[in-house]
């Protein structure tokens, strides 16, 4: 690590954090969990719990979807949230902002390469739930060609593509989330409190969408569309909700980004 | 003042220096002349700012009022160019725990873009081994004793070349070896040249190893130059030991002097001392006059002016911090 830049330098921190590797082992055991209690309860297909379950015993690269549907509420939010509220106000809070930036780092590459690190985690960790879906899948299930959801069918390879767009899909939502994060993580030299919030976020703003009286905020959301990727499993590929997403959270992007410079660059380091 | 406009020969300068924290303001229009290749001792109670004012130099912190240089450069405008030349321990160590000093000290040279990639790994082990942590180089910072973390912090200061090295307490939490060998490193590194600014609320430290001093009391700067002239202000004392302790006090108090008991345990002989200024009495007429009232001398001393009787004379006796 000794000849490498900042960048690098971050990107091998955050994997040698123990921490790191329990959140991404605890996203991984999600879709195992799925697979394992399809298999014990191998009943007909009931219709209940989450879109795409029913098709699991039927093909093992089901359970990859299934894995990143479910966790996408709940468990990748939080994750972000300890990854994204540690940007900052966990080196304010360590003391080592202070020598990063006496180093010196100029404020805004430290924020840049922060944010970089952060989204890198987002993508990190929906690959591991879709690899860990796709390696139990095919332990527990038959793999096979699948039937999309506008009834024609593709091979198991041309899937395989379909899971990382998905899993990509995913990450992509998740930057609208850590541009946030990294700006509360400039408010607070505490970094728990900008976890906390961060959770806290996601989650009102997942209730948020869920009430008809505020339908003229739902598409401001970073939420919104979260659960989209349905038209990923459509032939041809329906572009239009990635698309419409990206486009979100590059605004959040670049609203949070701002804010979180504005904040930063003047921020006195006293701790 | 002259010599302060050509700032060419100041490693530090600041003007009218000052710093808030909501009502409270913990630096006052502080005006600092560090020349180069100085030794320069900022000393101060606890509180009265010193910290403060080191982060404002290295543009951690922004002023309230007041501009300052640093190598020449506005502060905290060119901190780009500036930083890379300042080796710096701001309040203490911090480091990431699970990292090895090691990779600590890698992480932090590889932050600043402008060090020289290809000689990272020497330059590092090089300064472990200045402080004398090649021996714990590998081992994870969360197994290092509160000194060596200190020694650590040492380390990152002094990962290349510096011109200013500022050092706030760095011989905090370290043992004597320690210390005196902290005090030889920061020697030979202002014989080869650097700067250092070091600050402590230690006088005997400063004492040791600074050529100037600037004191601080309560956020402002309350004496400042080489340490001869400080001493020059300082003042003679007089000490007397005797066993009528209260005719010695009444005696001196009305010989103009403002005598006090210092403290002394066990024996039967107390010492009373006192201050002696431009307009009191020379030592020998305090003898005269003790002896003409009865007062038992059996001892009787003259301190030169002294630097610790100076800081006690800026900065307050007692333990209350001003403010
Ligand atoms: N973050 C802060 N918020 C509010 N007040 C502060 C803050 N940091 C320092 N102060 C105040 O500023 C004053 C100077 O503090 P500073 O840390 O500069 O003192 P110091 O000389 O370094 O003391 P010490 O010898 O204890 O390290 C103190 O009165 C302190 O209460
Ligand atoms: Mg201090």
């Amino acid at each position: 690590m000794s000849s490498r830049g900042l960048l690098a330098n971050e990107v091998i921190l955050l994997y040698r954090r123990r921490r790191t590797w329990a959140m991404l082992l605890a996203l991984g055991a999600v879709p195992v969990l799925i697979a394992v209690a399809v298999r014990l309860t191998s009943g007909p297909p009931t219709g209940r719990g989450p879109a795409f379950l029913d098709r699991v015993a039927g093909n093992g690269l089901f359970v990859a979807i299934t894995g990143l549907l479910v966790c996408i509420p709940l468990f990748l939010p939080l994750t972000v949230a300890v990854v994204a509220g540690d940007t900052i106000a966990g080196e304010a809070g360590s003391g080592t902002l202070r020598y990063l930036l006496t180093a010196p780092v100029s404020r805004p590459r430290l924020l840049l390469v922060k944010f970089t690190v952060a989204v890198l985690f987002c993508l990190s960790a929906t690959v591991m739930v879709a690899v860990c879906g796709l390696g139990i899948g095919s332990l527990l299930f038959p793999v096979g060609p699948v039937t999309l959801l506008s009834g024609t069918t593709i091979s198991a390879p041309a899937a395989l593509l379909r899971v990382g767009l998905i899993a990509l899909y995913v990450a992509v939502s998740l930057i609208g989330l850590t541009a946030v994060g990294l700006f509360i993580s400039t408010l607070t030299d505490v970094p728990v409190g900008a976890m906390a919030a961060i959770a806290v976020l996601a989650v009102a703003a997942q209730i948020l969408g869920q009430l008809p009286q505020l339908d003229w905020l739902h598409p401001w959301l970073f939420t919104h569309h979260w659960l989209g990727f349905a038209d990923l499993l459509r032939d041809p590929i329906r572009w239009t909700e990635f698309g419409q997403n990206a486009l979100l959270q590059g605004g959040y992007l670049l609203v949070f980004g701002a804010l979180a410079y504005g904040r930063f660059a003047s921020k006195d380091v006293l701790s | 003042m002259t010599g302060v406009s050509d700032t060419g020969d100041l490693a530090i300068h600041t003007t009218g220096l000052g710093k808030s924290f909501g009502k409270r303001r913990a630096v006052n229009n502080l005006d600092l002349a560090v020349p180069r290749g100085s030794v320069f001792g900022f000393l101060g109670p606890n509180g009265s700012g010193k910290t403060t004012t080191i982060r404002m130099l290295l543009g951690l912190a922004t002023p309230s009022s007041g501009t300052m240089s640093v190598l020449s450069q506005p502060m905290p405008a060119a901190a780009g160019e500036v930083l890379p030349k300042v080796g710096a321990l701001v309040e203490g160590p911090a480091f990431h725990l699970f990292l090895s000093g090691r990779a600590n000290l890698t992480r932090l040279d590889s932050a600043d873009s402008t060090t020289d990639r290809s000689t990272r790994t020497r330059r590092v082990d090089a300064a472990l081994e200045k402080v004398g942590l090649g021996k714990s180089a590998r081992v994870p910072v969360h197994a290092y004793s509160l000194g060596m973390k200190q020694r650590l912090g040492i380390a990152n200061a002094l990962l290349r070349e510096r011109e200013l090295l500022v050092l706030d307490e760095p011989t905090n939490g370290l043992d004597p070896q320690g210390t005196r060998e902290v005090r030889h490193l920061i020697s030979a590194l202002a014989e080869e040249g650097t700067t250092v600014f070091v600050s402590s609320h230690l006088l005997s430290e400063i004492e040791q190893m600074c050529s100037h001093v600037a004191v601080m009391s309560a956020g402002n700067l309350v004496a400042q130059g080489t340490l001869e002239q400080l001493r020059a202000q300082g003042r003679r004392g007089v000490k007397v030991a005797t066993p009528d302790t209260s005719v010695a006090m009444a005696v001196l108090s009305r010989l103009g002097l403002d005598p006090h008991i210092e403290p002394l345990p066990g024996g039967e002989d107390g010492i009373v001392g006192a201050v002696l200024g431009p307009e009191t009495p020379e030592p020998e007429r305090l003898v005269e006059g003790l002896v003409a009232a009865g007062v038992r001398v059996r001892g009787f001393t003259v301190q030169p002016a002294s630097l610790e009787e100076r800081f006690v004379a800026l900065t307050g006796e007692g333990f209350d911090l001003v403010q």
